[in-house]
């Protein structure tokens, strides 16, 4: 079990170089997409390197996550507090709409208020992804026995101290879930920040859509697709890790 | 005041929206004293529990802890001097078997060093090697452990009181036994003041030193366990503890504190190789037979025994771990195994299986006698 862990983490280290290795290497991709199209026309998207496409994809993903990280946490720990408990079913609904309203629609609703750029990509991805981590937050602060709730308060623990020692840890490998899930599908989703001008992954895939070359909506694709899957694999192995050591001894 | 009440209740009363839970409850526990409440289930016996340590807070009536309201407290900081098992444990998981016994220290910002201390004894008094547990995971345990665990975390702070809501609930019978006598020795060494929520008679027999039974949110009768079983207060105790029990009273008394001794006269034995004695001895029909060390080995009953047979022919030899009783047995066991054997008496022997004494059934029928 230690040993799969341990293979786990190599296997994840491995992909990031070598992801880094493509990505810094533009001959690579060259003779790759070459291969493929042909040599005729352009290969590689012209404009920015696939590092500095990489680096913007990751800075609104990661900036939007960590938004939707702190409000749906918070969110959740207050609704189910026994003072914010009423608004559990409000903030659900609230949530669930956000989910539900296409990103394109925020973009095209937002552009007008924040203007182009970053800001309007950043939201429309907040508000898309702050459902899964409120729910799971929820579920995972919802699920803990009532046993474990009622020895924690008759040992004479406060709110606070049950929340931070208690309920929380116990929560933190659900809640984990939440920020996978939401982080890779941003990911895909990010990609249409490139039509108000955020830059990232998406400015070659529209570039090609426009000038009809496919080879640079590959480019795009092929890249957010690898950096998906490797941050799904980052992420499901820090959350195995924080499966905390309970859970392990159970599957050993 | 008494100064030895640890706890006293006062007319305390408490309902759920319109149904009344508690319609005037009054006892009182003295220091040291393993108080169980009992009765069926929806009496008000767990919600009593509950309103000692506020985790329910009682509509009327006064609590005192130490001559002290429990209002005059912080819930918090009031439950950190309480104790508190209850039946499913609820061991945190996430937590060491260490750290989970460290729970109340550390809340009370004890040193690390003190508490480690501290940790190591408690796992050693409830039967537990610290070298083995102290680094285990809740899911690491089976049931029997966990219980410990749970009792080990409720004394950790050596808080004068403990609360237990049904605390060997959910363990299986031959554990929840094992686990009984367990904690009556920790009990007898530590001498807390308990007060223990179950629904199990033969377990409030066992454990307690006063039984409260409690019906439809009152309490029906207050007594010690012995007294209760002879002198049932009306007929719904009488039904409560059952037609059996005469036999269920004798749990409560020990073979130690009726056996007659070895050393007394009345008591009639003979070391195997002593044949000529045996002749003395004929007046009496039984006769204990021991070897050099003490050990039984067997008995002669002399109705069957004729002048001429030898004297290793009268013996019926007999493994005297199965056959004898010992001084700690309770009066039941013994009944129990006179019964089986079919014999109106049995020897008592020590750990080494020396003949220490004779119990007779006699004695145990004159306990058995009830005043209806």
């Amino acid at each position: 079990m230690r040993r799969m862990r341990y293979l786990g983490w190599i296997s994840v280290s491995i992909q990031i170089v070598l992801f880094s290795i493509i990505i810094l290497h533009m001959k690579l991709w060259e003779s790759f997409l070459g291969f493929i199209f042909g040599r005729e026309e352009d290969i590689i998207y012209p404009r920015a390197p696939l590092s500095i496409l990489v680096g913007e994809h990751l800075f609104l993903v990661i900036v939007s996550t960590l938004l939707a990280l702190i409000a749906g946490t918070l969110l959740g720990i207050y609704v189910t507090r026994p003072r914010g408990r009423d608004f559990l079913t409000i903030v659900n609904d609230v949530t669930a709409i956000g989910q539900t309203f296409p990103p394109v629609a925020v973009l095209a609703l937002a552009v007008p208020i924040v203007g182009f750029g970053a800001k309007p990509t950043i939201l429309a991805l907040f508000l898309y992804s702050i459902l899964p981590i409120l729910r799971n937050t929820v579920t995972g602060l919802e699920n803990i026995p009532p046993d474990i709730r009622e020895s924690a308060i008759g040992m004479g623990f406060t709110g606070l101290q049950r929340l931070l020692r208690v309920e929380l840890p116990i929560a933190l490998p659900v809640i984990m879930a939440g920020i996978r899930i939401s982080f890779v599908i941003n990911i895909g989703t990010a990609t249409i920040g490139a039509v108000v001008g955020a830059g990232g992954l998406g400015t070659p895939i529209i570039s090609g859509l426009v000038r009809n070359n496919p080879s640079f909506v590959l480019e795009g694709a092929l890249v957010s697709a690898f950096l998906a899957i490797i941050a799904d694999q980052f992420l499901a192995q820090i959350e195995r890790a924080m499966r905390a050591p309970y859970e392990r001894a159970l599957s050993s | 005041m008494n100064k030895n009440r640890m706890i006293v209740l006062e007319n305390v009363t408490k309902s759920y929206g319109e149904k009344a839970a508690l319609q005037g409850i009054s006892f009182d526990v003295e220091n040291g004293e393993l108080c169980v409440l009992i009765g069926p289930s929806g009496c008000g016996k767990s919600t009593t529990l509950k309103l000692i340590n506020r985790m329910l807070e009682p509509d009327g009536g006064e609590i005192l802890i130490e001559g002290r309201s429990v209002r005059d407290f912080k819930p918090e900081l009031l439950r950190r001097k309480i104790g508190y098992v209850i039946q499913s444990i609820g061991l945190f998981p996430h937590m060491k078997v260490s750290q989970n016994i460290a729970v109340v220290p550390s809340l009370l910002k004890w040193e690390r060093k003190r508490i480690g201390e501290r940790v190591d004894y408690l796992l050693e008094l409830v039967g537990l090697d610290p070298a083995i547990y102290r680094d285990k995971y809740p899911n690491e345990l089976s049931g029997g452990e966990a219980q410990r665990i749970g009792v080990a975390r409720a004394l950790a702070s050596d808080p004068p009181l403990l609360l237990m809501d049904e605390p060997f609930g959910a363990v299986d019978p031959l554990n929840r036994e094992i686990l009984q006598v367990e904690f009556l020795k920790i009990q007898r060494k530590l001498k807390k003041t308990v007060i223990l929520v179950t629904h199990d008679l033969d377990e409030a027999i066992k454990l307690a030193d006063k039984i409260v039974i409690m019906d439809m949110g009152r309490i029906v009768q207050i007594g010690q366990p012995e007294n209760i079983l002879s002198k049932p207060a009306n007929s719904f105790v009488r039904n409560f503890v059952g037609t059996d029990r005469a036999i269920k009273r004798l749990s409560r008394f020990q073979v130690a504190d009726y056996m007659n001794r070895a050393s007394s006269t009345t008591i009639r034995r003979l070391k195997e190789s002593n044949y000529k004695e045996a002749a003395s001895r004929r007046e009496s029909r039984f006769l204990w037979i021991t070897d050099e060390m003490g050990i039984l080995t067997g008995w002669i009953d002399f109705k069957n025994f004729k002048e001429s047979d030898r004297l290793e022919e009268g013996i019926t030899h007999v493994d005297p771990s199965n056959f004898a009783v010992r001084a700690e047995f309770t009066l039941k066991e013994s009944l129990s195994r006179m019964l089986s054997q079919g014999v109106r008496s049995l020897p008592v022997t020590d750990e080494k299986n020396r003949l220490i004494g004779e119990i007779n059934l006699s004695t145990i029928e004159k306990l058995t006698e009830l005043e209806e």
